[in-house]
C-alpha cells in the first residue's frame, strides 16, 4: 500500500472520528448531568440529516440547511425532553432504554411517513466539491477536511464552553451533584432541557454534514448510535474528553482495519479468502477494541470508577 | 493469652493526600468484644472496609483464625467466616424477612448452584434460618415483606442474617444506629449473649452501650489507633481526652 | 384474593395460544395457526431473556445475538443437509442435519456458549455500560454476519423444506405449532422451578441488593454468569424454532431491532412475571397483525404504545388486569 493511500485512510479516520465525537460528546453528556441513557440520540442525527438534505434542495444553499438542520435538530431534541424524557429522570436504566427505543420507533416510521422509503441527497456545495493537494502532493475531498474542521472547532467550542462559561460551571456541577446546584439557585429543569438540545444539536449538525457524503435515509442514524456507544464505553461514559480520544481511537480503527485486514491477509492467502475474512475482521475491530478496553479497564479509558 | 481469632496488623489506606487509616493495628481474642470508636471523619468505616474485603488496603495484613485473609475478597472473606453488619441495613427489600434469612443459610451451605428443587423445601435450610430469626425475635414476622419492616426490625434482620452465617468473628458497624433507647437495651442484652458464640469488632457511637459492652476499647483518630484499654482505661486516659472528647465538645 | 385473579389470567394465557390454533385448526386458518406458532416462539425468546432481566435485573440489549446464532444454527447445518456437503472434513467430518432435535441441541449449545463469553466480559461491567456492551456485541455478530459471505452473506439462507421430528410430519401447521408450545411449557416450568430453586433465590437477591449476596459469601458475578448464560441458551433454541418457522435465516435476526422487540414481548407482559413474555408475545403479535392490516407505518403505534407502558402502566399487561406493579411469593 502506497503511503499517500495510507495518509488518505488516516484522514478519513480522522474525519468520521470527529463526527462520531460530535454524536459520543451529546451522549455522554446527557448521561453525564442527567444519568439518562438516550437510545434516540440516532433519530436526532437523521433528524438534522433530513431537515438538512429537505431545506437544502428547497432553498438551493446547503449553509441554510446546515442551519435547519441545527435548529430542527435542537427543536426535536427540546421537545422530546418536555414530553418523555424528563420523565425518565427518576427512573431505572431499563425505562429509560425502553422509551427511548419507542422513540425510535416513532421518528423513524415518522420520518418515512413523510419521506418516503427512498433516500434523500444532499449535494455537496459546488465550491467544495473538488479535491485539495495537500503537501506532499496527496489529492484529498476538500468538503472531508472541511468537515474534519469544522468538527474540531466545534470540539474545541464544547471545551471552552464547558471549561469556561456559566452554563458549563452549572453542567460540571450538576455532574457532581444534583442537589447541590438545585440548592445554588440554578433552575435545573431549564438546564436539562438546554443540555438535551446542545446534545440534540451536536447530533444533527454531524447527521447534517455526514448526509452529504452518505446517503440521507430512514435509519441511518443506527449505525452512528452504535458506534457512539462504543466510543462512550472505551472513554469512559460521562468524559467528554474520552469520547474525543474514543471516537478518534474507533474512527481510525474501523477505518484503517477495513482497508489494511483485507489487505495483511492477502499476504499469505488468495485474494478472494483474504477480501471476505478480512472485511469480516474487519467488521468486527472495534467491538474487539472495546473488548480489549474492557478487559483492563471496565470503566473506559477516563472513567470513574 | 489465647491467639486473636481476628489479628489486624499496620493497615494503611490512603486516598490521594489523605491517610484515611494510617497503620492500624487490632485484635479480637475469643468470646471478647473489642468496641471501635473514634469521631466522625476518623476512617472507622474505611477500616471496616478494609477488614471486611470491600477495600483494598495500601499495605497491611488480616488474619482470620491464624488464616492470612488479607489477599481475599469480600465474598471470601464471608466464606473464610466474617459476618458483617452494616451501618445502613443492606437487605433484599423485595423480599420476605424469612427470604433474607434463608439467603445468609445458602450462602453457608454453599449449594448456590441447585435448579430444581425449591429452596422453601430444604428443612435443613428452613430450620437454620428460622431458628436465627428466633434468636433477634422476628420469628412471628417471618412471612413480612423486608420493605415494610420499621427501622429497628431491618437491623435485627441483619444481626440474624449474619448469625445465620455461623461466622468465627462478627464485623458489626453501628448496630444501635437508630434504635432509639428499648431497642437499644434490647440489642445490648443481646450482643452481650452473642459473644459466647464469636467474639465482636463492635464499631457503636452509643457510649452506653460500649461501655456496657465491651471488654475493651479503641480509640480512632486521624486515621490512627491513639489508645487501646478497658472502658476505666480509656475514660482516664488523657489523650482520648483531649484528643477525642475535646473534639467533641468543641463540636 | 389478588393472587388468586394472577394464577387464573396465567391459566387463562396459557391455554390462549392453544386454543386459538385449535380454532384455526377448525376454521381451516393455518395462516392463523402460524401466527400462534410466531407468537410462542416470540414468547420462547422472552421467557429466555426474562430469566436475565426479570429474576437477573440483567438488562441485555444484546439477546439477538443469541436469537441469530441459534437461527444460524439450524441455517448451517439444514443448508449442509440440503446441499449434501459435509461442515467440514478435517480434522474430523461434521455433516448438516434435518433432524430437528439435533439442531435444538446444537442451537442451544452455541447460543450458551456465545452467552458465556459475551457475559464474561459484559458482567464486569454494569448499568449503563451493560447496557450498551451487550448491545455492541449483537451489532458487531449482526456485522459479521452481513460481511460473511459463506451463510449468504446480506441475503441470508433458505431452507427448502422444514426439518424433520421423529414420527411427526412438521409440515402441517398444527404439528409444528404442538412441538414449539410443548417447548414453550416446559420452558416455562423450568424457568419456573429455577426461579424457586437456591439459585433463584440467589439471582434475584444480586438483583434486589448485590452487597447483601456478597456478605453471605455468593459472588454475585458467578450467578449472573450463569442466569446470562441460561438465559442465552433459551433465546437461542427461540431462533432456531424461529428460522424453521420462516424456513430463512438472514442477519436481520442479529438486528439490534430483534433485540429490542424481545424486550418489548417482555415488557409488554411484566418484568418479572413468568407468563409476561407469553403475555407480551401474543399481544405483539396481535398488534403487529391489526395495525399492521390498517398502516404501514403501524411501528409509530407501536412506539406510542410502548412509551404510554412505560410511563403509566409499569406493570405491564399482567399487571394491570392484576391491578398491581411486582408479584411476591
Amino acid at each position: 500500500m502506497s503511503p499517500i493511500l495510507l495518509i488518505e485512510q488516516v484522514l478519513n479516520g480522522l474525519q468520521s472520528g470527529i463526527m462520531l465525537f460530535l454524536m459520543a460528546a451529546g451522549l455522554t453528556l446527557i448521561f453525564g448531568v442527567m444519568g439518562l441513557i438516550n437510545l434516540a440520540h440516532g433519530s436526532l442525527y437523521m433528524i438534522g440529516a433530513f431537515a438538512a438534505a429537505a431545506v437544502a434542495a428547497a432553498t438551493g444553499s446547503f449553509v441554510i440547511g446546515l442551519i435547519a438542520a441545527l435548529i430542527a435538530a435542537a427543536a426535536a431534541g427540546a421537545l422530546i425532553e418536555l414530553v418523555v424524557i424528563r420523565r425518565l429522570y427518576d427512573r431505572d436504566h431499563l425505562d429509560q432504554v425502553l422509551a427511548t427505543f419507542a422513540l425510535i420507533l416513532v421518528f423513524s416510521e415518522g420520518t418515512r411517513w413523510l419521506f418516503g422509503s427512498f433516500p434523500l441527497y444532499l449535494d455537496v456545495p459546488a465550491a467544495l466539491a473538488g479535491p485539495v493537494t495537500l503537501p506532499g502532493g496527496i489529492l484529498y475531498p476538500a468538503y472531508r477536511l472541511l468537515i474534519t474542521a469544522v468538527g474540531l472547532v466545534v470540539a474545541i467550542g464544547l471545551f471552552a464552553l464547558i471549561a469556561r462559561t456559566r452554563i458549563g460551571i452549572q453542567i460540571r456541577a450538576g455532574e457532581a451533584d444534583r442537589e447541590m446546584i438545585a440548592a445554588l439557585g440554578v433552575d435545573i429543569s431549564k438546564l436539562y432541557t438546554l443540555v438535551f438540545a446542545l446534545g440534540a444539536a451536536l447530533a444533527g449538525l454531524a447527521g447534517a454534514l455526514v448526509g452529504a457524503i452518505q446517503s440521507v435515509q430512514v435509519g441511518m442514524g443506527e449505525p452512528v448510535l452504535i458506534l457512539a456507544f462504543v466510543v462512550v464505553v472505551i472513554g469512559g461514559i460521562g468524559s467528554i474528553k474520552g469520547a474525543l480520544v474514543g471516537a478518534l481511537l474507533v474512527g481510525l480503527t474501523d477505518t484503517l482495519g477495513s482497508v489494511l485486514l483485507p489487505l495483511a491477509f492477502s499476504a499469505f492467502m488468495e485474494p478472494a479468502a483474504a477480501t471476505s475474512i478480512g472485511s469480516a475482521l474487519a467488521s468486527m475491530s472495534i467491538y474487539i477494541l472495546m473488548a480489549g478496553v474492557l478487559l483492563f479497564k471496565p470503566t473506559g479509558l477516563f472513567g470513574k470508577a | 493469652m489465647s491467639d486473636p481469632m481476628l489479628d489486624i496488623r499496620n493497615l494503611h489506606k490512603s486516598f490521594g493526600a489523605l491517610k484515611a487509616t494510617d497503620n492500624v493495628s487490632l485484635d479480637l481474642h475469643p468470646g471478647e468484644i473489642h468496641a471501635l470508636i473514634g469521631p466522625n471523619g476518623a476512617g472507622k468505616s474505611t477500616l471496616i472496609q478494609q477488614i471486611a474485603g470491600s477495600l483494598t488496603s495500601d499495605s497491611g495484613s488480616v488474619h482470620l483464625s491464624g488464616r492470612d485473609i488479607t489477599g481475599l475478597s469480600n465474598v471470601a472473606r464471608a466464606r473464610a467466616g466474617l459476618g458483617r453488619t452494616f451501618q445502613i441495613s443492606s437487605l433484599a427489600m423485595e423480599y420476605t424477612v424469612l427470604q433474607n434469612a434463608l439467603l445468609g443459610a445458602l450462602g453457608r451451605d454453599g449449594g448456590v448452584m441447585r435448579f430444581i428443587k425449591p429452596v422453601m423445601g430444604r428443612g435443613d435450610l428452613k430450620d437454620h434460618a428460622m431458628q436465627a430469626l428466633e434468636q433477634v425475635g422476628l420469628a412471628d414476622l417471618a412471612a413480612k415483606r423486608t420493605a415494610d419492616l420499621s427501622h429497628g426490625q431491618r437491623r435485627q434482620l441483619e444481626v440474624a442474617v449474619a448469625l445465620t452465617l455461623e461466622p468465627s468473628v462478627f464485623l458489626m458497624d453501628e448496630p444501635m444506629a437508630g434504635l432509639g433507647a428499648s431497642g437499644s437495651k434490647r440489642m445490648t442484652g443481646f450482643l452481650d449473649g452473642l459473644r459466647a458464640k464469636a467474639p465482636i469488632l463492635l464499631v457503636e457511637h452509643d457510649m452506653d452501650a460500649v461501655f456496657a459492652l465491651a471488654d475493651r476499647i479503641s480509640v480512632l483518630v486521624y486515621g490512627q489507633i491513639i489508645a487501646t484499654g478497658t472502658a476505666d482505661e480509656i475514660k482516664s486516659d488523657p489523650i482520648v481526652r483531649e484528643a477525642y472528647l475535646g473534639e467533641e465538645a468543641a463540636v | 384474593m389478588i393472587m388468586a385473579r394472577e394464577t387464573l389470567l396465567n391459566i387463562i394465557l396459557f391455554a390462549l395460544l392453544p386454543v386459538t390454533a385449535l380454532i384455526a385448526w377448525g376454521l381451516d386458518e393455518p395462516y392463523i395457526i402460524t401466527l400462534a406458532t410466531k407468537a410462542a416462539i416470540l414468547a420462547l425468546a422472552g421467557v429466555g431473556l426474562n430469566i436475565a432481566l426479570g429474576l437477573g435485573g440483567l438488562i441485555s440489549f444484546g439477546h439477538a445475538a443469541f436469537f441469530g446464532i441459534g437461527g444460524y444454527a439450524m441455517g448451517i447445518l439444514a443448508s449442509h443437509a440440503q446441499s449434501y456437503a459435509p461442515i467440514m472434513e478435517v480434522p474430523f467430518l461434521i455433516e448438516g442435519t434435518k433432524s430437528m432435535p439435533v439442531i435444538w441441541l446444537v442451537a442451544t449449545l452455541t447460543s450458551a456458549l456465545a452467552a458465556l463469553a459475551i457475559g464474561a466480559l459484559s458482567l464486569r461491567t454494569s448499568g449503563v455500560y451493560f447496557i450498551m456492551i451487550t448491545l455492541a456485541f449483537g451489532q458487531m455478530l449482526y456485522y459479521f454476519a452481513i460481511s460473511w459471505p459463506a451463510y449468504g452473506g446480506e441475503d441470508g439462507l433458505s431452507i427448502y423444506l422444514r426439518n424433520d421430528f421423529p414420527g411427526l410430519n412438521t409440515l402441517v401447521p398444527l404439528t409444528f405449532f404442538s412441538i414449539c408450545f410443548a417447548i414453550l411449557a416446559v420452558v416455562l416450568w423450568g424457568t419456573s422451578r429455577v426461579a424457586r430453586a437456591p439459585f433463584g433465590l440467589a439471582l434475584s437477591a444480586s438483583r434486589q441488593n448485590a452487597v447483601r449476596v456478597e456478605t453471605v459469601g455468593i459472588a454475585p458475578y458467578r450467578i449472573r454468569l450463569v442466569a446470562f448464560v441460561i438465559s442465552g441458551a433459551v433465546t437461542g433454541l427461540a431462533g432456531a424454532l424461529f428460522a424453521d418457522l420462516n424456513r430463512f435465516v438472514s442477519p436481520t435476526m442479529f438486528s439490534w431491532h430483534t433485540s429490542g422487540e424481545i424486550m418489548i414481548f417482555v415488557i409488554l407482559g411484566g418484568v418479572g412475571r413468568l407468563y409476561g413474555p407469553v403475555a407480551g408475545a401474543a399481544l405483539f403479535i396481535l398488534l403487529e397483525h391489526i395495525l399492521g392490516g390498517l398502516s404501514d407505518f403501524w411501528h409509530i403505534y407501536l412506539g406510542i404504545l410502548l412509551l404510554l407502558v412505560v410511563l403509566f402502566a409499569r406493570g405491564g399487561l399482567i399487571g394491570t388486569l392484576v391491578g398491581r406493579e411486582v408479584a411476591h411469593e
